[in-house]
C-alpha cells in the first residue's frame, strides 16, 4: 500500500501583501500540509481550498494528535478520489485563520500585542494572492487542479479568474457565484451573536484573558441549520425528546434543552468555541459576504469568466438550500456562454450543504473519474 | 460498436463548429465525432452512470433533465444540436423541439420509425413491436412518445421548423423507396423558418 506522505511547513513570507481593502500586510506566516510527490517538472500539484471553519490539515493524521482526521480525507489520499500516489497535494490555511496562519490571534509587530481588531479585513481574491505567492515558493507555475468545496470553491473559481495560465483544471463544489441576501442575513446573525458578547471586548479579547463562547456557540448553532437539510434534521432528530433511558418522555415543560435537535446544536456550538478564533470568524464570513467577481463587470459573471482558460469541474447537491444547485447553475451557464470547457454535475443527496464532505459513490466516482482522466491525459 | 446513425449525423456537422448533444447518454457520440473531426461539443445527459462515463471519457457534460427545457443555453449559440434517438422519450415534444431551433443554428433530429412495415405488422398481429429499433416491451421501454417519419414532418411543419435534409435509414443503410415503409431510424436536419 502506497503511503499518504504528509509533510507540515510553515512558511514566511517577508514581502508585504497589498490588500483588497487597501491595507497591507507587512508580512505573514502560511501553515501547510502536502501529500504525494511534486514531480520532477512541478506540474502535478492540486491546491485544495478550505471553507469557514476548516484548515491546512486536508487529509490523514494529525502528527501531534492521532484523534484529528483530515477534514477532507475521504476524498484524498493514496487510491482516493484525489489520488495521491499520482498528484501533489496542497492544504494551505488561509491568512487570517486561527490554525496557525497569521491571523487576528498572532503578534502584531507594530504593538507587539495580538492583531484582534486591528487585523485587516481579507477578500477570496487576498487569499488568492497569497496562494499564488506559496506556489512562486514551491516552484509550482501552474496548478493541475484548483479545488474547494463551498467557500473554498470560491476560491478555486478567483484563481481561474486571476491567474488564468497558472491552473489547468478548476474544481468548484456546493459553491456560489456570489452569497444570496439570504446567505447574507445568516452570517450577519452570526457577527451580531459574536459582536454583542460581552466578552468580546471590541476584538480584543485576548487581552482580557477570555473568549467570547456564547457568540461562538450561537454563530455555530446558526451555522450549522444552513448546512443540513431539512430531512436530513428530520431524519437524524426529528422531534425525538433527549432523555436519559428510562426517563418519562413526556413534556417537562421548561426552556433547558427538551429535544435532540437542540442537544446536536448547543453540542456543535459548544466544541466549536473551544478551537476557533471569534475574530476570525467574523474575517471570513465576511469574505464570503464580499465575493462577488462579477462587481467590477457591471454585474456580469460572462464577463468575470471571460479570461478563464481552465477546465471546470462544477458540483452541487439537490438538498444543499445554502448554495442550491441554482447557483452552480449560475456559473456553468456563463461559462457556457463563453464556450469555457465545463462538466457539471448535480449529486442528488440527501445531506444539505455538508454532503460536499461527506462520502457518496457517486459524487467520489465522479471526483475519482475527473481526476483519473486528467491524470491520463497529461501523460 | 458504432451506431447506425453516428456516421449520418457526424456528415452533417462541419468541422470547426460548436456542437451540443442533448440527451448524449454515455458520450459514445461525441467521442465518436470529435474523432472524426475536430470540434468543440457539450454533451447533456440526466442519468447519474452516463454523466460518469462521459467525465471517464473527458468530454463536456452537463446534467440537466431536457424536460425542463435548455434555459442553460443562449440563443443560436451552437452550429449544430443534435438530439438523437432522445426525442422520443421526452414527454415535453414541442417544447423541446423549440428550445432545439431556438439554441441551434441547425439540429438533428433522429428517432425510431414507428412506421416501419416491421412495426405496422405487429400492432396488425395484436402486439406492440419490438424490433432491433424499438428494442424494449411495452411495459419497461424508456420511449413515451412513439412517432414515424410522417408524424415528424406533419409537426416540423406545424411548430414552423425548416427541413434542410433528411435521410431515412434501414440496417444503416439510406431508404429512398417508401421511407416510412421500409425506413426504421428517422435523421431530419432541421432549421427555424425564419431563418
Amino acid at each position: 500500500m502506497s503511503e499518504l506522505h504528509l509533510s507540515r511547513n510553515t512558511i514566511h513570507f517577508a514581502e508585504p501583501l497589498p490588500l483588497q481593502s487597501g491595507a497591507v500586510l507587512s508580512g505573514y506566516d502560511l501553515v501547510i500540509e502536502t501529500y504525494g510527490k511534486l514531480n520532477a517538472d512541478k506540474s502535478n500539484a492540486v491546491l485544495i481550498c478550505h471553507a469557514l471553519n476548516a484548515s491546512h490539515h486536508v487529509a490523514g493524521v494529525n502528527p501531534d494528535d492521532p484523534a484529528d482526521i483530515g477534514w477532507w480525507d475521504n476524498m484524498i489520499g493514496p487510491g482516493k478520489p484525489v489520488d495521491t500516489d499520482h498528484f501533489f497535494v496542497i492544504g494551505v490555511n488561509n491568512l487570517g485563520s486561527c490554525f496557525g496562519s497569521t491571523g487576528p490571534m498572532s503578534l502584531n509587530p507594530t504593538s507587539g500585542k495580538p492583531y484582534g481588531a486591528d487585523f485587516p479585513v481579507i477578500t477570496v481574491e487576498d487569499w488568492v494572492n497569497t496562494q499564488a505567492r506559496l506556489a512562486d515558493k514551491l516552484g509550482i507555475r501552474r496548478f493541475a487542479a484548483v479545488m474547494g468545496g463551498s467557500l473554498g470553491g470560491m476560491q478555486a473559481m478567483a484563481w481561474a479568474i486571476q491567474f488564468p495560465k497558472r491552473i489547468e483544471h478548476c474544481v468548484v463544489i456546493a459553491s456560489t457565484p456570489k452569497l444570496s441576501a439570504q446567505n447574507i442575513a445568516f452570517n450577519e446573525v452570526a457577527r451580531n451573536a459574536i459582536l454583542s458578547d460581552p466578552d468580546f471586548h471590541g476584538g480584543n479579547y485576548y487581552e482580557y484573558g477570555v473568549v467570547p463562547k456564547r457568540g461562538l456557540r450561537l454563530a455555530r448553532m446558526v451555522g450549522h441549520i444552513t448546512y443540513l437539510s431539512d430531512d436530513d434534521m428530520a431524519e437524524k432528530f426529528g422531534r425525538e425528546l433527549q432523555r436519559p433511558n428510562g426517563e418519562s418522555h413526556d413534556y417537562r415543560f421548561s426552556f433547558n434543552v427538551e429535544f435532540e435537535v437542540e442537544s446536536y446544536l448547543h453540542h456543535q456550538g459548544e466544541k466549536f468555541s473551544t478551537y476557533f478564533d471569534a475574530n476570525t470568524y467574523l474575517l471570513v464570513t465576511r469574505a464570503l459576504d464580499y465575493f462577488d467577481p462579477s462587481r467590477r463587470y457591471g454585474g456580469s459573471l460572462n464577463r468575470a469568466l471571460a479570461e478563464v482558460q481552465a477546465k471546470f469541474l462544477v458540483v452541487s447537491f439537490s438538498t444543499d438550500w445554502r448554495f442550491p444547485p441554482n447557483r452552480s447553475r449560475e456559473i456553468v451557464q456563463s461559462l457556457l456562454s463563453n464556450k469555457s470547457e465545463v462538466s457539471y454535475a448535480e449529486i442528488d443527496a440527501p445531506h444539505g450543504h455538508d454532503a460536499f464532505l461527506l462520502e457518496d459513490p457517486r459524487y467520489h466516482n465522479l471526483i475519482r473519474a475527473y481526476f483519473g482522466q486528467m491524470q491520463r491525459s497529461r501523460k | 460498436m458504432v451506431r447506425a446513425d453516428f456516421a449520418a449525423i457526424a456528415k452533417w456537422i462541419s468541422p470547426n463548429t460548436q456542437v451540443l448533444d442533448l440527451g448524449c447518454g454515455d458520450g459514445s457520440f461525441l467521442d465518436y465525432l470529435q474523432k472524426q473531426k475536430p470540434v468543440h461539443a457539450y454533451g447533456v445527459e440526466i442519468d447519474d452512470a452516463r454523466v460518469l462515463s462521459c467525465v471517464q471519457k473527458g468530454l463536456n457534460v452537463i446534467q440537466q433533465n431536457l424536460e425542463g427545457g435548455l434555459a442553460l443555453f443562449e440563443n443560436d449559440s451552437f452550429d449544430t444540436v443534435v438530439l438523437s434517438q432522445t426525442l422520443q422519450t421526452i414527454h415535453q415534444t414541442e417544447k423541446i423541439l423549440r428550445e432545439v431551433v431556438r439554441v441551434g443554428k441547425e439540429s438533428v433530429i433522429s428517432f425510431p420509425n414507428f412506421g416501419h412495415w416491421s412495426h405496422r405488422l405487429s400492432v396488425g398481429l395484436g402486439h406492440m413491436p419490438v424490433s432491433k429499433s424499438l428494442p424494449y416491451q411495452w411495459y419497461n421501454t424508456p420511449n413515451v412518445r412513439v412517432l414515424t417519419v410522417a408524424d415528424f414532418e406533419k409537426l416540423a411543419s406545424s411548430l414552423g421548423l425548416k427541413i434542410i435534409d433528411q435521410c431515412i435509414l434501414h440496417e444503416g443503410r439510406e431508404v429512398t423507396l417508401l421511407p416510412n415503409f421500409f425506413g426504421s431510424l428517422g435523421l431530419f436536419r432541421i432549421r427555424r423558418a425564419e431563418f
